[in-house]
């Protein structure tokens, strides 16, 4: 990977970052209602992972809420992430869904939805249609620890491998099920052991490590691509908030806390590219400008949008309604 | 097969009113089964679209456990008929995927009550999709329903008020195979999720079995059909309660009471012009279904008839339905679950006291 590429990683994943340092600071302010769900700690899984994707060969990724990078990564821009937690009425979802649930199969991005494991099995039909349609794609899903525990994970799982589809599952092992550690989720110690039971090949990565994360991804997307058949890898990290900017963490003790963040994977990425020589602190300086800039503009646009007029809850059920089918006493 | 004399062969099911009367002077076709007729629209959907494709559980080499697919992988191949692990969310999940890539999957459901194993994908995903994302689901989502074979309390199930509070998916049972042939392929031609039950006691009985047009054609979704015309009470009803609603309407003649039925044929989005219509000139209507009573499709008619023709009433709705169990197995419990014809003359000598 050249430098261009390194330094594209690490955009990725500052800007991930700083694009929920304002989210988070529009929570505070009461700007955005609802959940807000932090990736922090986390960037490196989604980045490196959805780095590896190719959208000029139809690929698709379909993220889980703790994934913005690797929607940034794939295209879709903070304005849009902005709009969306602000329910703007040109957001992606138009006010009608929260959060990173935004999707453009044009751009190569599948919103998720909160069940969890839904949409590794949705995902399999995406790939199945790629597989009947002979077109070369690659899929991407992600599923937390917590997530592996449900049906669908494992339904789906194994239909992805019966089916020998072109699939990467991205197992984010970030320890914490909202409260719930992993060990009260499973009693293996990887969720990498779950895949044996597929018979699906699965690789253990650090997933603090960008660059570690990206060359696991690579080598599951390419056998994806030649044939091989789903890959499950599991991205060990953790989780720096709580489940959701509600949530103050109390359940993690604080030494565990201070040892993950002396792993924090920015900060290692560019001690790396600095040590290695990669990079000077003029290139890391310029990224930050590019990231703050971009937000800056973005949030610009997305507070300048209007919201939706209460009857756009109307309309769109199906594909003839002009309105929903039963429509409400008084309405 | 010989040429059929006697039946109920239906035609012209867009014009809503049918015939019910052996058609003599017409040129024969072999009379079908309700099973043949879904068969036979799966089968030509297939042949005229190639996006179309089935998946479930047995539908491959050994045809469903009804054999509605039987011969399907010998046409069409292993890659459009697709067994899969017995995994109804991964499934129906699959389908939903291929249907937003621009396929037209059909997921069959071994027997109707294995549904619940994926209401997640049906309720959260398919149904929200198009008002989330934009994307919709053109898939439709199929298998046997209903009673009366004794297949006890997981073999027997009416499953469509569980979907009917879920706006997003469309509901169809059709009663007859003309109209079997004709919803099931605007099912697949429709741009929603439809769920498509098909009601085993129905499937292969002889009695209902009817000349359908070998032509193109389709039965549109959200219309009902008036399965018998009259002036004195309507009976708005569904799949194999259709056949109860004829045998009773036929006692109910003896005694005066000229009985009009309408067959909903789609259950969501159900017909409300057609039974508001029908309300209006009888002044007295009786919702008859094989699904338990409460929370069931009669409640919400119930509530729509007061809502658009209370003035036109001359007495109470009347639900006849299964009772509030599960569905016993052993035939003396399970013909005292079901609604049968004397249930509905008693309902209807009810009503005609007001």
């Amino acid at each position: 990977m050249d430098k261009r590429q390194q330094l594209d990683l690490l955009f990725f994943m500052r800007l991930t970052r700083s694009l929920e340092d304002r989210l988070d600071n529009m929570y505070k302010q009461g700007k955005i209602v609802g959940g807000l769900f932090r990736s922090l700690g986390q960037e490196a899984t989604a980045v490196g992972s959805a780095y590896a994707l190719d959208q000029k060969k139809g690929d698709i990724l379909s993220p889980l809420t703790r994934d913005l990078g690797a929607l940034l990564v794939v295209g879709a821009r903070p304005r849009e992430v902005f709009a969306n937690y602000l329910w703007r009425a040109t957001s992606l979802s138009r006010g009608r869904d929260q959060n990173l649930h935004i999707t453009d199969l044009k751009r190569g991005f599948l919103g998720t939805i909160s069940p969890l494991g839904t949409l590794i099995a949705v995902m399999n039909g995406v790939m199945l249609a790629a597989k009947m349609q002979k077109k070369k794609s690659v899929g991407m899903v992600y599923i937390g620890d917590g997530g592996t525990s449900t049906g669908a994970f494992h339904e789906a799982a194994n239909f992805a491998a019966v089916q020998n589809l072109p699939l990467v599952i991205v197992g984010e092992n970030n320890s914490y099920a909202y409260t719930t550690p992993t060990t009260k989720q499973m009693r293996i110690l990887n969720l990498a052991d779950r895949a044996k039971a597929y018979g699906m090949p699965s690789e253990i990565v650090d997933g603090n490590d960008v660059m570690a994360v990206y060359g696991s991804a690579r080598r599951a997307v390419d056998r994806a691509r030649d044939g091989g058949g789903p890959t499950f890898i599991e991205a060990k990290t953790f989780r720096m908030r709580g489940h959701a900017a509600h949530d103050n963490q109390s359940y993690v003790a604080k030494e565990v806390l201070d040892q993950w963040s002396k792993r924090d994977p920015i900060a290692q990425f560019e001690k790396a590219l600095i040590e290695q020589k990669i990079a000077v602190a003029a290139d890391i300086e310029t990224v930050t400008k590019r990231v703050d800039q971009v937000l800056d503009e973005d949030l610009a646009w997305a507070e300048s949008q209007p919201s939706p007029a209460p009857e756009d809850a109307l309309g769109g059920v199906y594909a003839d309604d002009g309105k929903p089918a039963a429509i409400g006493a008084g309405k | 097969m010989p040429f059929r004399k006697e039946g109920r062969p239906l035609r012209a099911a867009h014009t809503g009113v049918q015939e019910l009367r052996p058609t003599n002077n017409r040129i024969h076709m072999p009379a079908i089964t309700l099973l043949e007729a879904i068969r036979q629209g799966l089968w030509e959907e297939m042949e005229r679209d190639e996006r179309v494709f089935l998946l479930g559980e047995d539908i491959g080499v050994y045809g469903g456990a009804f054999k509605v697919t039987e011969g399907f992988t010998g046409r069409f191949g292993e890659e459009r008929v697709i067994d899969t692990p017995i995994s109804e969310s991964a499934i129906v999940g699959a389908a939903c995927g291929a249907a937003m890539m621009g396929l037209r999957p059909v997921a069959e459901m071994q027997f109707i009550d294995f549904i619940s194993c994926c209401f997640d994908i049906l309720t959260n995903y398919a149904a929200t999709s198009r008002y989330r994302q934009g994307i919709g689901i053109p898939m439709v989502v199929r298998g046997p329903c209903g009673g009366g074979v004794h297949g006890g309390p997981f073999h027997s199930q009416n499953v469509e008020s569980f979907f009917l509070n879920t706006p997003g998916l469309k509901i169809v049972e059709p009663s007859t195979p003309y109209d079997a042939k004709g919803l099931i392929k605007a099912a697949i031609r429709d741009e929603d999720p439809v769920l498509f039950f098909e009601h085993k006691f129905l499937y292969r009985n002889p009695k209902i079995k009817q000349e359908v047009p070998t032509d193109d054609y389709i039965v549109p979704i959200g219309k009902a059909a008036i399965r018998r015309e009259g002036r004195d009470l309507s009976i708005i009803t569904y799949g194999a309660m259709v056949y109860t609603a004829l045998d009773a309407a036929d006692r109910l003649k003896e005694e005066g009471i000229d009985t009009e039925i309408i067959d909903l044929r789609t259950l969501l989005p159900f017909d409300r012009e057609a039974i508001l219509e029908s309300v209006k000139k009888t002044s007295k209507v009786i919702i008859l279904h094989e699904a338990t009573r409460t929370g069931g499709m009669a409640g919400e008619l119930t509530a729509v008839i007061n809502e658009g023709a209370f003035e036109y009433l001359d007495g109470p709705v009347m639900r006849v339905t299964s009772i509030d169990t599960p569905v016993p197995y052993a035939p003396p419990l399970e013909e005292f679950f079901l609604p049968q014809v004397d249930d509905v003359l008693k309902a209807a000598r009810e009503l005609a006291k007001y």
